[in-house]
């Protein structure tokens, strides 16, 4: 087999979106502040502290556990994974080894054929984060490095996914379902700068398998993953091998590295955390109710509004446009999900913008225009830009822009001279040649410039030529 | 008062408050436990000016009772040794005989109250570090079972196994010490939740004390034997029953014991990198060998020898040798005291094998090793443990030890109280 199948599986690190971190009191909210201001004596790791385990965070995470169908085991226990880095504050790192929080599960997703596809997951399990290194004087040629630990101790969860994913693309939806499934539970801020980090296996079956590391946007894992498909390729391709090795997504560049030391095969001499006992967390996993879910929503879109699988599949693979839609899907959801799924997020992706900044009230107003044959579906756009660019209400967008559909009379005076002005035309017309109404049309709109709406102009012309 | 032993590492003279169940009472406190505004060493000198910015849980309550905290004592590093001569600032000596080492590694904590420097102690105990100065130095000591006072801002040596505990003249302080530092903690999530309020009683009529074999066997002095089984007949005259016993896992214990505490040391010591706190390292060279530095010049020997021997114990392919077969052999140790338990109410021995070593005399880390055996068994299987003075040979103190049940501390310090009021009747 000359062109191998590709094999890919995913280790997702997630930042739990816990009010304080996971084994002291500080608060996680430290994105807009200085360097080590959210820090206590147990997250410096200070000599003599010791951890106290969030219930919060382990409830959270229980919850992603049973939304994936993982089996959650009575008791699961904290190790220490030991090894040395400036930004590891006590020279380990608690985190879960042989007995993680949850084992198994599955997420579904779109396959690449027809319907949908399950990945099955290996394990779930939390651990702390670590800080953060900042380089001064940037990259390599950094003179300095200087550790901020804010980050330290906020809760993580590593979602381990068996090999099952065949493309990139497969990998992406596997990470936006996994996203949106963690934003409905509401535990998870995809927002957040640097909430999310990815390493990926990935290998063309039959040969050996490389990690790459160091992902941290759901972008770049379909980048890293087509770069490192096609080096792969390339290398089978000419006769050469493909190391086992760890590789590193340069983000900026879209490629993948070879980590500078080869011996990167770390002996992190594993040991239970001994000032904390197991976790028996069978009564917390009872009392765990779970909210809908993508899949649970889609179904009710489309069962609720009538909408088509696609359409309900857009609407529902993000819990704020999911929350969007509804909040403006009103009388008129077909036109509303139109609307949303196709103009408006073609509209934000252009803009680079999300969701969370489109005001509803606005949007509703604007659908409302349209719907009442106020403005043309085309001007309907045109107030929709300017809706997303100034704060203006849209019905003082379309007075600004004059974009409101034009009375009845103009577009009687135009029918009549344009039919006046093209006797060819209207004669066509009559012998039955389609293309002659359109022809028409195209000049009633001329001359109305675009106001009218196409569908009424159809109907009078075919009107006024049969009289 | 002048301190000839070294016995204090920082002296300091807080008033103490008025009220209090320790009111204006002096405390000494052991080095390892973190005092607010007050250098906190361990004995390392890779802690040296490091001043915690909060105090242990165990410092506040001691605040709260007004005692007033007289210094920091000596130790040995880290709590690595029973001599208090591994400790990076020097010795300290035993008052009883200052040619004498006061045993270890609460040294300063024991030699502090020989000597009237303070009338209470905080020490900690690993393997025997608060049981074994206290018979060195002819005082009281208590173990406490685990989880029954709090260890946050107890500078971890190895978790699983140490414990803060009492030091003082009589079993009644050493009582009224425990009362005062047992008070509930959620920041120790290994905590209980119970809290010893107990007014000792000095009575053990009724009590079944065995005594295992083992604990007089090969490397015991046979006149510190001697002594001790002439304490264990006081307590059958006021009213104890003496069985001998055996506890065959004894045999394994002492290298369950040096696998667990140097493979928790290896990874609790790894903080000590010279980036937070401590001596740094130069900031110029490549992190990993400003770090190395720092550890290999300012931690001392025997500290690297336990975390290199724990390094080795936990990595790939030994842990199941070594780490692993050392917590079956725990289990064991502690399934052999439940069996115990459950016809008998306590264990007595020996503390130590021998009186207090001269200075120096314990050279070799293999036989300092070795004299940890009758204290290590208690600290594998968790239960509380106490040493009493009983007498002396050639005018150095030898210490009674006695055992409980895991949360029975209160019959260990009731019958500790026995003896010592017929011993000094």
């Amino acid at each position: 087999m000359s062109d191998g199948q590709v094999i890919i599986g995913l280790e997702v690190h997630c930042q739990l979106d816990t009010k304080t971190k996971l084994f002291c009191g500080c608060s996680t909210d430290y994105r807009d502040d200085g360097p080590n201001t959210h820090v206590c004596p147990v997250c410096l790791g200070l000599p003599g502290t010791m951890p106290a385990v969030n219930r919060r965070a382990v409830e959270f995470a229980l919850k992603v556990a049973k939304a994936f169908h993982s089996e959650i085991p009575e008791e699961c226990e904290f190790s220490r994974k030991n090894y040395f880095y400036p930004d590891l504050n006590k020279g380990y790192q608690i985190t879960q080894y042989d007995r993680p929080l949850a084992l198994g599960g599955y997420i579904e997703i779109e396959g690449e054929e027809d319907g949908e596809k399950r990945v099955r997951l290996t394990r779930i399990h939390m651990e702390e984060d670590p800080g953060r290194l900042v380089h001064k004087g940037g990259g390599d040629r950094a003179r300095y490095s200087l550790v901020d630990y804010n980050r330290s101790g906020v809760p993580l969860i590593e979602i381990v996914t068996e090999p099952d994913l065949r493309s990139p693309k497969e990998a992406r939806r596997l990470l936006a379902k996994l996203r949106a499934t963690l934003e409905y539970l509401g535990v998870y801020d995809s927002e957040k700068e640097g909430s999310l980090r990815v390493d990926a296996n990935i290998s063309i079956s039959g040969h050996d398998r490389v990690e790459v590391k160091n992902i941290s946007s759901y972008k770049g894992v379909e980048k890293a993953l087509t770069f490192e498909i096609t080096r792969q390729r390339s290398l089978i391709r000419r006769g050469a091998t493909v190391e086992r090795e760890t590789r590193h997504f340069v983000e900026a560049r879209g490629t993948t590295t070879a980590s500078r030391s080869k011996v990167e095969e770390h002996d992190y001499r594993y040991f239970p955390e001994p000032d904390l006992p197991p976790l028996r967390v069978a009564s917390w996993v009872a009392e765990i109710a779970l909210p809908e879910l993508p899949d649970a929503r889609r179904e009710r879109f489309m069962q609720q509004y009538a909408l088509s699988v696609n359409h309900a599949r857009t609407l529902t693979g993000d819990l704020r446009l999911a929350e969007f839609y509804e909040a403006v899907a009103g009388q008129e959801p077909a036109l509303a999900a139109t609307w949303v799924a196709d103009t408006l997020l073609g509209e934000l992706n252009y803009r680079d913008r999300t969701i969370a900044t489109v005001d509803p009230a606005r949007f509703r107003a604007l659908l409302g225009l349209v719907k009442s044959g106020t403005i043309t579906d085309r001007s309907g756009v045109e107030v929709l830009r300017a809706v997303l660019d100034t704060p203006e209400e849209p019905a003082a967008i379309v007075k600004r822009l004059g974009l409101a559909v034009t009375g009845e009379d103009t577009v009687a005076t135009a029918i009549t001279e344009v039919l006046a002005e093209h006797p060819q035309a209207v004669a066509d017309y009559r012998t039955g040649k389609g293309n002659a109404l359109n022809y028409l049309a195209g000049q009633v709109m001329k001359k109305t410039r675009g106001r009218a709406d196409p569908r009424d102009i159809g109907r009078r012309l075919a009107e006024a030529l049969t009289e | 008062m002048e301190d000839r032993y070294n016995a204090y590492l920082l002296r300091s003279d807080e008033p103490g408050g008025s009220m209090g169940p320790l009111a204006g009472r002096t405390v000494a406190v052991k080095d390892n436990i973190s005092t607010a505004g007050l250098e906190t060493t361990c004995g390392s000198r890779i802690l040296k000016g490091y001043v915690p910015p909060y105090d242990a849980h165990v410092v506040t309550l001691l605040r709260e009772a007004g005692a007033a905290i007289n210094g920091k004592t000596n130790m040995d590093e880290f709590g690595m040794g029973s001599t208090t001569e591994n400790s990076g600032f020097g010795p300290t000596l035993n008052p009883v005989d200052p040619t004498r080492v006061p045993g270890g590694s609460s040294g300063g904590s024991a030699a502090a109250v020989a000597a009237g420097l303070a009338e209470l102690a905080l020490g900690t105990d690993t393997g025997g570090s608060i049981r074994c100065p206290a018979a060195f130095c002819g005082i009281v000591g208590l173990k406490p079972t685990y989880g029954r006072v709090s260890r946050y801002g107890l500078v971890a040596y190895a978790n699983s196994l140490e414990t803060i505990g009492p030091m003082a003249r009589t079993v009644g302080d050493v009582s009224a010490l425990y009362r005062v530092i047992s008070r509930h903690d959620p920041r120790d999530t290994t905590m209980q939740g119970r809290p010893y309020e107990h007014d000792p009683a000095p009575t053990v009529a009724g009590r079944r004390i065995g005594v295992p074999a083992e604990f007089f066997g090969e490397g015991v002095d046979s006149r510190v034997a001697t002594r001790v089984e002439e304490a264990i007949e006081t307590l059958s005259a006021c009213g104890a029953t003496i069985v001998p016993v055996s506890m065959p896992s004894m045999a394994s214990a002492l290298a369950a014991y040096y696998v667990t505490c140097t493979s928790e040391a290896s990874s609790n010591l790894a903080r000590y990198d010279g980036v937070r706190y401590g001596p740094g390292g130069e900031t110029a060279r490549p992190w990993h060998e400003a770090f190395t530095d720092v550890r290999g010049s300012h931690f001392g020997e025997e500290v690297r020898r336990r975390i290199l021997l724990g390094t080795f114990a936990l990595s790939a392919g030994y842990y199941g040798k070594y780490y692993g077969k050392a917590q079956t052999a725990r289990a064991n140790v502690a399934a052999d005291f439940e069996r115990l338990f459950g016809t008998i109410d306590l264990l007595a021995g020996p503390t130590m094998p021998t009186v207090a070593y001269r200075l120096g005399e314990l050279a070799d880390p293999l036989s300092m090793y070795l004299a940890d055996i009758l204290t290590v068994p208690a600290n594998l299987a968790g239960v509380p443990a106490i040493s009493v003075p009983c007498g002396e040979v050639d005018g150095l103190p030898v210490g009674l030890q006695l055992m409980g049940r895991m949360f029975d501390d209160e019959a260990v310090i009731d019958a500790a109280a026995a003896y010592e009021a017929e011993a000094t009747a």
